[in-house]
């Protein structure tokens, strides 16, 4: 797969090709949860982390871009969105987040409809986020389809993993989906994984009522625990029942999102192995299946030894993936509320990096500066996770990106609002 | 103290109660005929205000924060300065020099801030609850795009755990809860005191104005265009605005009529009487409108039929036309940087607060959302600071006065609260860090001087009768 994003980008791709580039004197966060390092420097070759740290020799003939004062990092890993299949949420013919009333549910893949272009992409990518988990919505099923990981770079080669996992809504919307009730839902769940059991056995004469053909073909993937199953669950009861399923069918590769509820039995979810990707912020009982959120959730899980990120599970999530950081921010604030369990700064950050990636499996190349990761990069003008911080520079894969987005033109535009010698329309 | 007339046919049986009268206008006119005052004692009057605040504040102990950096809400800051809260008012504000009494309680504030209450003009909490389902949904009244006779705070369920994470997650302590945007004319909105109680009426903020909530653009035609009624396009939005407008401006006319000549009363109408304040200048006008052009409208049609705005809210594109909401002296409650969820949201920018601020309109910082309004603070902090990226100048004093002096004058709660200024509520917030970066949490929160909320001390937390025997009661949230 990596080698195919390498030839494409080849064939297809930038105006600016990935070249070497040294990052030097800045404040080097590597993104695995260890301390920043000071006057660090990050080397990028061919797209990929060379190095970074403290006393890393820069190669002859290299561009060096000096970022003292500065802060250097990977760019920030959205553990979970919509972002490249919405471009206005209230337009639907802008909105291909969900297979709808097509019919599919578990072969519905995101991978065509990933737009590059869409507005959300720029703007997220000028705030510093440089990757993405893309998942589908539901349509008229618990399973959603197969979402896809993403760079948020500006040329038309998104797909950084097509396929990358299944999606399917537990608790309140699975049980909606389902027909009305959590009973129906884990009948439905089962019912369905044995059609793709039944499908593997005799493919030439699968048939069913259940779960159309094409839909029983892509849960082979699921089952046989190449691709991961990501399960969208709140409730501390639902997670345990997850847990438990997970017993039951051990070759399947879980990992839960969401999971306000989480911190009601860290240690059950610890002891499970399955790793989360956790809604930041959640505090309120917005649905009776999140009855104890609190933001607390997180560091509780954190220090009970779950493997937890931070995603953006139904929460602006096709639009808003700069709040990443300030969701960050927000729980190391918690360090300083009695009573309250938050991340420290290290932790923090780690889980919006390499946090994602590690719930995916997906670390050895993505989110950090590492050697060998991707040449996702940002050079910011303070403490990444504080609200009056911004990217200064942002490479993807080595490449340097353009900061721009419409935003900023029509920023631009209205820098004063009276009109001049002609109308706004011929300001650009 | 606003009264207003009686329908006829349950005149004689009202006298009595409306026997306290004070009416304005009534005195107005009174003064320039006393024959016709002796009729005008005749006429009869409902009150005004039928579901009256009975919000008390709770007990205080004189208290002073000492040696803390200041942001006044006016635009003011002051460093290792003291404020000084007794019987439930701002006693002093000033330098370390500010003297205290001995025998208060003294709280060391070195390296925290403080600042007023945080409020938020466009909340939706208690009539879009948590839990999030039908059975407590009650912010829009569906039915039909003119429903200026409904009263959000009829709809308000004072349960909502929301109330209590503004508090202490936000420091919020005061909020308009405004009625959806479903409608053209939503319904009255209603100003709360962030202090939990068994009723509504014990939340509500003593003789605050009460609002008008208005709705342009998408949401009324969609909602109604969908089912084949009126108003179906923007055009039909305007059309049905001014046609509701106009018998407004008929009502008003024949009420005064009454009011001055006497004779038979005209039939009360209770969402008439609603536009008819708003005429009169009592209900203050809240607009939901994000498009420049939509609000320009807005504004002529204010002309047209001589009523004022308070606010644009969420005004998405007010840096489009901040010269003109300037001249026109309209504030615009926006977000800091929502965008894109709908097309009239799409030309959304980071800037729009620091833009509106800079060209001398008011900004405020609003939430319309049960998590933001947990941390208002921040979104004024990205606000600014997305202004001075551009290169605006804009103090940090600035963005505070976003969230609590300019919210509460589109409020007209201004003389009262909203900055720390001697003689008003003591509505304050005592910040552990800098309320402008993320890092910032309050640390305690006081109402007229009560402390409602002590980080330090869980029984200063409030826990809403839902969460009582729940899951997760009463921990930090």
């Amino acid at each position: 797969m990596k080698k195919y994003l390498l030839l494409s980008l080849a064939l297809f791709a930038s105006p600016v090709m990935a070249q070497t580039v040294a990052i030097t004197g800045g404040k080097v966060v590597i993104g695995d949860g260890s301390a920043p390092i000071e006057n660090g420097t990050v080397v990028v070759r061919d797209g990929k982390v060379v190095a970074a740290g403290a006393n890393v020799p820069v190669p002859a003939n290299t561009r060096t871009i000096d970022a003292q004062g500065r802060w250097i990092t990977p760019g920030i890993f959205a553990g979970f969105s919509r972002v490249g299949l919405v471009e206005i949420g209230a337009v639907r013919q802008t909105n291909d987040s969900s297979g709808g009333t097509s019919g599919y549910n578990a072969s519905i893949d995101v991978e065509p409809a990933i737009n590059p272009r869409a507005s959300a992409i720029a703007v997220s990518r000028s705030a510093g986020v440089t990757r993405a988990v893309v998942a589908p919505s539901t349509g008229e099923n618990i399973f959603a389809g197969f979402g896809a990981i993403i760079d948020l770079g500006q040329d038309y080669d998104a797909v950084t993993k097509a396929r990358a996992f299944q999606f399917v809504e537990f608790g309140e919307s699975g049980a909606a989906e389902a027909g009305g009730s959590r009973s129906a839902l884990y009948t439905e769940f089962r019912a369905m994984l044995a059609e793709a059991a039944r499908y593997a056995r005799s493919p030439g004469s699968y048939d069913s009522d259940i779960l159309r053909r094409s839909d029983a073909k892509a849960l082979q993937d699921v089952m046989s625990g190449k691709v991961r199953l990501v399960v969208h669950v709140e409730r501390a009861s639902d997670i345990l029942q997850l847990i438990k399923l997970g017993r039951q069918y051990p070759r399947i590769k879980w990992v839960m999102a969401g999971v306000s509820e989480g911190w009601l039995v860290a240690d059950q979810i610890a002891a499970s192995g399955i790793p989360v990707i956790a809604s930041a912020l959640n505090s309120l009982p917005e649905a009776f299946e999140r009855t104890a959120a609190t933001q607390s959730n997180i560091g509780r899980m954190q220090r009970a030894g779950v493997n937890v990120a931070i995603g953006m599970i139904n929460d602006n999530d096709a639009h808003q993936l700069r709040y990443s950081a300030q969701y960050a921010g927000n729980l190391v604030a918690l360090s300083n509320v009695p009573g309250a369990t938050g991340l420290s700064w290290d932790e923090a950050f780690a889980a919006i990096t390499s946090g994602p990636a590690r719930t995916l499996g997906l670390e050895a190349s993505i989110g950090s500066l590492k050697p060998g990761r991707v040449g996702d990069v940002v050079i910011w003008d303070g403490d990444p996770l504080e609200l009056s911080s911004a990217p200064v520079a942002v490479f993807v894969d080595g490449v340097e990106q353009s900061l721009d987005n419409r935003q900023a033109r029509l920023r631009d535009r209205y820098r004063t609002p009276e009109e001049g010698a002609l109308p706004k329309a011929y300001d650009r | 103290m606003r009264i207003f007339l009686l329908a006829p046919l349950l005149s004689i049986a009202m006298v009595g109660c409306a026997a306290n009268s004070s009416d304005e206008s009534v005195q107005s006119n009174s003064s320039a005929d006393t024959g016709k005052q002796a009729s005008q004692q005749e006429r009869v009057r409902f009150s005004d205000n039928p579901y009256p605040s009975t919000y008390k504040p709770y007990p205080s102990n004189p208290t002073a924060i000492t040696g803390a950096t200041i942001y006044d809400g006016e635009g003011g800051r002051i460093d290792n300065g003291v404020v000084f809260l007794s019987g439930g008012k701002i006693t002093s504000v000033g330098g370390p020099d500010t003297p205290v009494p001995a025998d208060v309680i003294v709280l060391d504030g070195t390296g925290k801030y403080v600042t007023p209450g945080i409020i938020d003009v466009h909340s939706h909490l208690g009539n879009y609850p948590s839990p999030s389902v039908d059975a407590v949904s009650d912010g829009n009244e569906i039915t039909g795009p003119v429903t200026p006779d409904v009263w959000a705070e009829h709809g308000v369920w004072p349960q909502d755990p929301g109330f209590s994470r503004a508090l202490s997650n936000g420091g919020i302590t005061s909020l308009q809860i405004l009625p959806g945007s479903a409608n053209l004319f939503g319904g009255r909105s209603v100003t709360l005191k962030n202090v939990s109680a068994r009723t509504t009426q014990a939340m509500k903020f003593p003789d605050a104005p009460y609002g008008l909530k208005m709705a342009c653009g998408e949401n009324p035609k969609r909602v109604y265009g969908s089912r084949r009624q009126k108003p179906g396009s923007r055009m039909g939005n305007m059309a049905l605005n001014r046609q509701t407008w106009a018998r407004a401006v008929e009502y008003k006319r024949r009420w005064d009529k009454y009011d001055e000549d006497g004779g038979s009363a005209p039939t009360r109408n209770i969402g008439m009487e609603t536009l008819k304040g708003a005429l009169e200048g009592k209900i203050k006008i809240h607009n939901h409108c994000y498009r420049a052009d939509e609000m320009a409208l807005v504004i002529d049609m204010s002309k047209e039929f001589g009523y004022t705005i308070s606010a644009f809210h969420h005004a998405v594109e007010s840096y489009k036309i901040a010269d003109l909401l300037r001249d026109n002296d309209i504030c615009s409650a926006v977000w800091a940087d929502w965008w894109g969820f709908k097309l009239e949201a799409y030309d959304a920018i980071p800037e729009n607060a620091a833009l509106i601020e800079n060209a001398g309109a008011c900004a405020i910082v609003h939430s319309d959302d049960q998590d933001q309004i947990q941390r208002l603070n921040q979104e004024a902090a990205k606000a600014l600071a997305d202004g001075r990226r551009m290169g605006l100048q804009i103090s940090d004093a600035t963005a505070i006065q976003w969230i609590t002096y300019n919210a509460a004058k589109a409020l007209g709660i201004e003389e009262r609260t909203g900055s720390l200024k001697e003689g008003k509520m003591a509505d304050v917030v005592l910040w552990n860090s800098n309320p402008l970066s993320v890092y910032a949490r309050p640390e305690k929160v006081w109402v007229d001087g009560a402390l409602l909320f002590d980080a330090n001390d869980p029984s200063r937390r409030p826990v809403s009768d839902f969460e009582l025997g729940q899951p997760g009661e009463g921990d930090v949230k």
